[in-house]
C-alpha cells in the first residue's frame, strides 16, 4: 500500500476514535451518578469534595475562611502544596 | 476530480518521504507537540469532569450553612440559634451539624468525622470511606480504635465501607453516632459545628440570610450558590494548577510555532529551490508544506487528545493526582465520569493545529516565490 494511503488510513482510525469520545462520555454519564452517591451519602448533605485531605482549608474550601491558610500565627505562611492549587472561597458574608 | 485526488496523494507521498528523511528531528518534534496537546487536553478533561461532578454532588448540599465566628475564626454555634432561625418565615428546617477533623498519629492521616443520623450510625458503629479503610487496612466487622480528646480509647465497629466510586465525596469520611462524636472530641453539649438550614423558596435565600446575619451579628451564612460558585472557580483557568499547565504548554507551543515561522533551514530552502527548478509550481510547494504541517499537527492533536482521555478517565489522571495529593495520606482515586466539551476541543484545535500549519506554510511561501537559483544558492 502507498505510504500516503497508509497515513490517511492511520489518520482516519485516529479520527474515528476521537469522534467516539463524546459518545463514550455520554454513555458513561448515564450511569455515573448512582455510582457516585449512595443514599446514605446524600443524607449527609456534604458541602465539599474530597480533593485533598492535608489541610482543613483544602479539604473543605467552601467552609473555610479566606485567611485560613495564614491564621495559625501572625507571620504564618501558607505551606501545604494543595493550598497553591485550590483557590479560597469566592465570597462569604464576612462580618466585622 | 480523480486527477486532483491523485495530485494530493502524490504530494502527500513526497511530504511523508521528506519527513522521514529527517526522521529523528521530525519524530522528536511530533513527540513534543503531542506532549503539549496531551497536557492541555488532559487539563481540559480533568477540569470539566471535576466541575460536572461538583455540580452534581453539591446539588445535595444544604440550602444554607450558618457558621458562628469568634474573633474572626469559625467557632461552635449554640444549638439555641437553631430554634430562633427555624422561627424565621420561610425556613422549613434547621439541622445542627456535628463534624470535625481527627488526626491519626498512627499514619499521619486526617479524617473527617461526621455524626450521622442514619441507622448504620448506631453507637459503637461507624461507616468509613474507602480511603480510611485502605489506610487502616479495615474490613466490615473490624474494630477501628481511635483516641478521644481525654485520652480514652474509642472502639468503633466498621458497619459499612463506602464504595471507592464515591471517593470524591467520602474517601476520608468516618460517619459515627452523635454520642460517639461527643465522646471522641469531648464535644460540649448544646453546641454544633454549624447549622444546615433548609428554605422553602430558593429565591428567598438571600433575604433569609440577611435576616440571620442581622439577628445574629456573630454568624456567617453561606448559601448553596456560594458553595457551588467556590467549586466552579476552584478549577478556573486563572487558578494555580490550571494556569501553570496552561501557560507552560502555550509557551512551549509558541516556541514551536516561532521556530517554524521564523524561517527555513538551508537544507529546506535548497529543497524548495530544486523542486522549483525541476518544474514544481509555487502552489505545489505550498501544498507540500501544507501537508507537512497537517501531518505533524493533526497526528499530534488526535493522538494527544485520545491519550489525554485515557489518562484522565481510564487511569484516573495520575499526573494531576500527584499534584493535588501534596502531603495527604488519604487521597481519592479520581474515578471521574467522562465529559467531553466540544467547544473546548474545537478551541484547542484552532489554537494549535491552525497556527502551526500556518507557521509552516508562510516561510515556504516566501522561499517558493523567489528565483530557484537564488533559493539553491542561499
Amino acid at each position: 500500500m502507498r505510504r500516503s494511503l497508509q497515513f490517511l488510513l492511520f489518520t482516519a482510525v485516529n479520527l474515528t476514535i476521537f469522534l467516539l469520545l463524546p459518545l463514550h462520555a455520554r454513555h458513561a454519564q448515564s450511569g455515573g451518578y448512582a455510582k457516585l452517591q449512595s443514599a446514605q451519602l446524600r443524607s449527609l448533605h456534604v458541602t465539599d469534595l474530597c480533593l485533598a485531605t492535608e489541610a482543613r482549608y483544602t479539604r473543605h474550601p467552601a467552609m473555610a475562611d479566606r485567611h485560613a491558610p495564614f491564621q495559625e500565627h501572625p507571620l504564618a505562611l501558607e505551606h501545604f502544596p494543595s493550598g497553591s492549587l485550590i483557590l479560597p472561597p469566592l465570597q462569604h458574608r464576612e462580618k466585622p | 476530480m480523480k486527477r486532483a485526488v491523485e495530485r494530493h496523494l502524490n504530494i502527500l507521498e513526497f511530504t511523508l518521504a521528506s519527513l522521514l528523511r529527517r526522521r529523528a528531528k521530525n519524530l522528536s518534534l511530533l513527540a513534543m507537540y503531542l506532549l503539549v496537546i496531551f497536557m492541555l487536553a488532559s487539563l481540559l478533561f480533568f477540569v470539566s469532569a471535576l466541575k460536572r461532578e461538583a455540580a452534581i454532588i453539591l446539588n445535595d448540599a444544604p440550602d444554607m450553612i450558618v457558621q458562628r465566628l469568634m474573633a474572626g475564626r469559625q467557632d461552635l454555634i449554640p444549638a439555641g440559634y437553631a430554634a430562633e432561625i427555624a422561627a424565621i418565615r420561610g425556613v422549613t428546617a434547621v439541622r445542627p451539624r456535628l463534624w470535625g477533623y481527627y488526626y491519626d498519629a498512627l499514619n499521619g492521616a486526617n479524617y473527617t468525622i461526621i455524626a450521622g443520623d442514619a441507622p448504620t450510625s448506631a453507637p459503637g458503629r461507624a461507616t468509613v470511606g474507602a480511603g480510611v479503610a485502605k489506610a487502616r487496612n479495615l474490613a466490615v466487622g473490624d474494630l477501628l480504635p481511635l483516641t478521644s480528646y481525654d485520652r480514652a480509647p474509642v472502639m468503633l465497629e466498621i458497619g459499612t465501607i463506602f464504595p471507592s466510586g464515591s471517593d470524591l465525596v467520602a474517601a476520608d469520611l468516618i460517619v459515627v453516632s452523635s454520642a460517639d462524636f461527643h465522646q471522641l472530641f469531648n464535644f460540649p453539649g448544646g453546641q454544633a459545628t454549624d447549622l444546615a438550614v433548609t428554605v422553602r423558596n430558593p429565591r428567598e435565600l438571600p433575604t433569609v440570610a440577611a435576616k440571620i446575619a442581622s439577628q445574629f451579628p456573630d454568624s456567617r451564612p453561606i448559601l448553596k450558590s456560594e458553595i457551588q460558585r467556590t467549586y466552579q472557580s476552584i478549577f478556573d483557568w486563572r487558578g494555580g494548577m490550571t494556569l501553570i499547565v496552561l501557560v507552560s504548554s502555550l509557551l512551549s507551543f509558541i516556541i514551536f510555532s516561532w521556530d517554524k515561522a521564523t524561517g527555513l533551514s538551508a537544507e529546506e530552502r535548497k529543497e524548495i529551490g530544486i523542486l522549483k527548478s525541476i518544474g514544481w509550481e509555487t502552489s505545489d510547494v505550498l501544498l507540500l508544506k501544507f501537508w507537512e504541517g497537517i501531518a505533524v499537527s493533526l497526528t499530534a492533536f488526535l493522538l494527544g487528545t485520545v491519550l489525554a482521555y485515557g489518562h484522565v478517565f481510564f487511569l484516573s489522571a495520575p499526573l494531576f493526582a500527584q499534584a493535588l495529593k501534596g502531603w495527604s495520606v488519604i487521597y481519592p482515586r479520581f474515578q471521574l465520569v467522562p465529559v467531553v466539551d466540544a467547544y473546548q476541543l474545537a478551541l484547542l484545535f484552532f489554537l494549535t493545529v491552525v497556527p502551526y500549519t500556518t507557521a509552516t506554510v508562510i516561510p515556504c511561501w516566501r522561499a517558493a516565490t523567489i528565483d530557484p537559483d537564488a533559493a539553491m544558492r542561499y
